[in-house]
């Protein structure tokens, strides 16, 4: 903290680097991930699903247009299951996600 | 990065209804389930649903727990935090949108939908202790606007054309209150008033608590508008959240340079001060409070000269209300014309309201100005408690006036509270319903500005008290006719003749509550009694004759010899011996004693 703030730009650095630190508390983004979280979710590695997709957004900085979210209403044939809401357009349902599809999903879901 | 975050408020109300031990086993339990690293636990400032509290928020759903207990944490944990399923049994369901589902998030529920937060945004959002929080909330943007991009009269401009008002009672245009200040002068000041003294009222100390660096960023402005390098912030001693959290955000503030030498490399300079007050309710005035910070027994003085030409240490100084700080930087952020664009033709933005008394959601909401009372009570306000009719809404505190039930559609700005004989006052808000009797209500403001009246000038400290007297008597059935025209001309001789406000506003209770409730005044006077069944005096304890069987029991236990009759003819109560003990309601085999 001993750095001081001398421009516009140090005030905006720190704003970037908090942005995902407070963006979550602003509402929802646009687009929402939903990791199915129920106990066979859990046990065919949801958990590891969800850090995944976590990690993947916070790479990218794409913490305002995704929200990353869990839910035990999400079930079905294929666990882990991880669904794709999009403002205005029909939910996409990915099944036996691992986390190496986390990129490609966080990517999908912010076009 | 945190995939969720779990917000428990830390002001006032929440703390003292265990949020803390809240927070403790949340951080235990999110420990042992191994989830520290994915969920965040922040303490933040109030949500304002203070009757609800402990109150926990958790993002990304913005689920609403209310009334949280440790006890509950395990299961919050496992459930919603691990498994992504919201424990909708404990939480909040409003029952106001007459729903039975609960509610989803925040912004769904009665009570927030019609808010407009400005002052209080970063209230329950933001860690007030992290001032990089506020920086990501576009903190201390307004201040580099203007030290780089704006002259002081620039700014000043700016305050003055979005019609900002004095947010602390008496609602002085602040852009103008700046411009008296700007005349040449080697030394000048900026005071905060955080003497937040009316009973019932609580706004200051919110956003002190959730939102610090909102008034320190204001000062700072206000500093740069009229060429002050010094401020000071005035806080009751009673508030020591708000004042550790105020020398929490000052502390950061200075480590970033933002408060200090040279701020943004512009020369310009600005460090602030807490001063700590003893709560003594004139020091919210603000000659009263100059004076105390000065060292002196706080009492106030004769104005003019007005603190912008002579205040503190006898400099021009400019002395702003929390609240109304807490408004600069958005100003500054969002235009003139976007403040303006909300409220009433003379009273502009929103204003933050303390509701209290006999409402169903006790706590702090922010609507724009204007707004009708009907909305505030009924709807976000959630209604009166127990199915009771609504009477009066006191407004102003100990310095402002009631609105009876008719002018419940009246919209709430300072023009018309002023016009129908009460005031904005700094917002408290108390709502009454058909149990409260008005002339108590009258009686217990002036209860406290008697005892809150400084001394020093005689139409204050003499006349209140007589005022006082004569309630007294009233609600203790010794009223005399006369007296109701005694309380007005007192009243409005008090009101000419006071020093300070505190003294000019002190008879509106009285005189608001015979303005809209004289037949109240005249049933304690002429009839000696209290149509509401307040004044215990006045109760009075009747045999329904219909009812009575004559069977002289109660005249046979009755104290002082008060009922007499003949056996198998209804008895009767002598109400110049009763004593209202009760011990013949106790007595009655047939229900024919009734007290009222």
């Amino acid at each position: 903290m001993a750095v001081k703030i001398k421009t516009i730009e140090d005030l905006e650095s720190i704003r970037a680097s908090m942005r995902d630190k407070i963006c979550l508390r602003e509402g929802f983004a646009d687009a929402c991930v939903v990791v199915g979280m129920g106990t066979a979710g859990i046990d065919a590695g949801a958990r590891e699903v969800l850090h995944a997709l976590v990690d993947a957004v916070d790479k990218k900085g794409l913490c305002d247009r995704v929200t990353v979210m869990q839910s035990g209403a999400v079930t079905g044939e294929g666990a882990p299951i991880v669904e794709i809401r999009k403002k205005g357009a029909d939910t996409v349902v990915k099944t036996n996600v691992t986390p190496a599809d986390a990129e490609a999903i966080v990517a999908e879901a912010a076009e | 990065m945190y995939r969720a975050h779990v917000l428990i408020c830390a002001g006032t109300g929440c703390t003292s209804s265990g949020s803390a031990q809240v927070r403790e086993a949340l951080k235990k339990e999110l420990e042992a389930k191994g989830l520290t690293d994915e969920v965040k636990v922040v303490m933040t400032g109030c949500f304002g649903l203070c009757a609800l509290g402990p109150i926990m928020i958790v993002y990304p759903e913005g689920s609403f727990y209310a009334r949280v207990t440790a006890d509950e944490i395990p299961e919050i944990v496992e459930e919603h935090l691990l498994k992504g399923r919201p424990v909708e049994r404990l939480i909040y369901n409003d029952p106001v949108a007459g729903s039975t589902e609960p509610a989803k998030s925040l912004n769904d529920t009665a009570f927030y939908r019609s808010q407009r937060r400005v002052a209080l945004r970063n209230c329950g959002v933001i860690d007030p202790e992290n001032i990089d929080e506020y920086i990501a909330r576009r903190g201390y943007e307004a201040l580099y606007r203007c030290l780089c991009e704006k002259t002081p009269q620039e700014v000043i401009d700016t305050v003055l054309a979005s019609g900002l008002r004095g947010r602390g009672g008496a609602g002085f245009p602040t852009g103008r209150k700046w411009q008296f200040a700007t005349a040449p002068a080697p030394k000048k000041y900026v005071v905060c008033n955080a003497d937040e003294g009316d009973p019932g009222a609580f706004m200051d100390r919110s956003v002190l608590e959730g939102d610090p660096h909102a008034v320190i960023e204001a000062m700072a402005i206000a500093g740069y508008a009229i060429g002050a390098d010094e401020g000071y912030i005035y806080v009751r001693a009673e508030y020591p959240i708000a004042v550790k959290r105020l020398g929490i955000a000052i502390k950061q503030a200075r480590e970033y340079g933002l408060l200090g030498k040279d701020i943004f490399g512009t020369g310009f300079n600005f460090d602030i001060q807490l001063r700590l007050g003893a709560g003594a309710f004139v020091c919210g005035e603000e000659t009263a409070l100059l004076t105390s910070i000065e060292g002196n027994r706080g009492e106030p003085r004769p104005r003019p000269p007005f603190p912008a030409v002579k205040g503190l240490f006898g400099k021009p100084t400019v002395i702003n209300n929390v609240e109304t700080y807490a408004n600069v930087a958005q100003i500054i952020l969002n235009g003139p014309e976007w403040f303006a664009s909300m409220g009433t033709e003379k009273s502009k933005g929103t204003k933050v309201f303390a509701l209290g008394g006999k409402i169903n959601h006790t706590g702090l909401v922010e609507i724009p100005m204007g707004t009708p009372l009907r909305t505030i009570i009924e709807e976000i306000g959630g209604g009166i408690p127990n199915g009771k009719k609504f009477k009066a809404a006191q407004t102003g505190g100990p310095s402002g006036g009631c609105i009876p039930a008719s002018l419940i559609d009246t919209p709430v700005d300072y023009d018309n509270l002023i016009a129908i004989g009460s005031m904005m006052g700094s917002g408290g808000l108390i709502v009454m319903d058909e149990d409260n009797c008005m002339v108590d209500i009258a009686k217990f403001f002036l209860e406290f500005t008697v005892s809150e009246s400084c001394g020093k000038c005689a139409p204050c400290r003499i006349g209140t008290r007589r005022m006082l007297d004569i309630l007294t008597r009233i609600t203790e059935g010794k009223g005399e006719e006369g007296d109701i025209e005694k309380l007005i001309e007192l009243g409005n001789e008090i009101k000419a003749t006071a020093l300070c406000g505190l003294g000019q506003t002190a008879p509106n209770p009285v005189l608001s509550t015979i303005r809209y409730f004289r037949d109240e005044y005249e049933a304690h006077i002429k009839e000696k009694r209290c149509p509401a069944g307040a004044c215990k005096a006045l109760a009075k304890i009747t045999i329904d004759p219909e009812k009575c069987k004559g069977c002289s029991l109660c005249s046979t236990k009755c104290p002082v010899g008060a009922i007499s009759g003949e056996v198998r003819k209804p008895f009767v109560i002598d109400q110049s011996k009763c004593i209202k003990c009760g011990v013949c309601l106790a007595t009655c085999r047939f229900g024919a004693i009734s007290k009222k």
